[in-house]
């Protein structure tokens, strides 16, 4: 109950993942747009991205241990956080050419499969419910939809518009996190179970 | 000048212009992602002023007065373009 009182509110953690998310797209999309060997010049920057996807991944972990409202919640953070860390980790390894196959951006694919699922099957409500639950909803299938990039960057490391989608798939992430609210209506619809209705 | 000369002077030039075009939007679009993002923050902050608790910090708790959204959005745009436009930039133009 303590811990209750002085912790931030879930939409304040998840406009702060929004945030490391979009610094992630930003630079993805960088990458996009100079190409791999100019990105690659300098050595500390083909580090940056595999770097903060492995730190949001460490950083989920006091998520998934504080945000305890429900056991399915733990499961989808703490689901969260691995998938983060394998992914970062494995590009980590490709970045420092400790591990050479192309298929290590698989993944990519594994995590946002997984972190999909997640969102889609720890979300009890409807569409409609609540913005939170929309959002819940558009960002689960936005996940599941978007693993195709990084399935395509797999067999065809070199195409612009996999990586482009990549990259992409991050801004929108970072919208529909920055957009989430504890309680607040969508399109105008908002459960009468859902709370006190924020702006 | 032969015309064989000339005709291959005149296409390497073409592909050099073509390149130096493309290396420029490449700069461009770059020197841009920062700013637009930026831009995008400050929109944001207009359009919906109430999320941002600094403009009515009165009563509001320590969380709350460091959630600001739309700040955080100029602040990735800003540290974009001083942390890492310059440097791709400079690799840009030594790459070309």
């Amino acid at each position: 109950m303590t811990i209750a009182g002085i912790e931030p509110k879930a939409e304040m953690v998840h406009w702060w993942f929004a945030t490391g998310i979009l610094v992630l797209g930003l630079l993805l999309v960088a990458e996009v747009v100079v190409g791999p060997e100019v990105w690659g010049r300098r050595p500390w920057r083909r580090y940056l991205w595999p770097g903060l996807c492995f730190l949001l991944g460490l950083l989920m972990w006091p998520v998934m241990a504080l945000y305890t409202n429900s056991m399915i919640h733990m499961v989808a953070h703490g689901s969260w956080a691995q998938v983060l860390m394998l992914t970062g980790g494995a590009e980590l390894g490709v970045v420092r050419g400790k591990l050479h196959s192309q298929y290590w951006r698989l993944t990519s694919v594994v995590a946002l499969l997984v972190s999909g699922t997640a969102f889609l099957v720890h979300e009890q409500n409807g569409w409609y419910f609540a913005r939170a639950a929309f959002l819940h909803h558009a960002l689960g299938w936005t996940l599941i939809v978007a693993a195709v990039f990084p399935l395509a960057q797999a067999f065809r490391p070199r195409s612009v518009v996999a990586a482009s989608g990549f990259a992409m798939t991050f801004l929108v992430i970072a919208v529909l996190l920055y957009c989430d609210r504890d309680s607040a209506a969508i399109f105008g619809h908002f459960s009468t179970f859902a709370g006190v209705p924020h702006r | 000048m032969s015309a064989d000369y000339a005709h291959e002077r005149l296409g390497k030039t073409e592909r050099e212009r073509t390149a130096t075009a493309a290396w420029s939007i490449r700069v461009r679009v770059v020197l841009a992602m920062g700013p637009a993002t930026a831009i995008a923050g400050i929109a944001w902050a207009l359009v919906q002023p109430w999320r941002l608790t600094l403009l009515h910090p009165h009563g509001q708790g320590l969380w709350w007065l460091l959630a600001e959204p739309p700040l955080y959005v100029v602040l990735v745009g800003v540290l974009f373009r001083m942390l890492i436009a310059p440097g791709l930039i400079r690799d840009i133009e030594d790459a070309a």
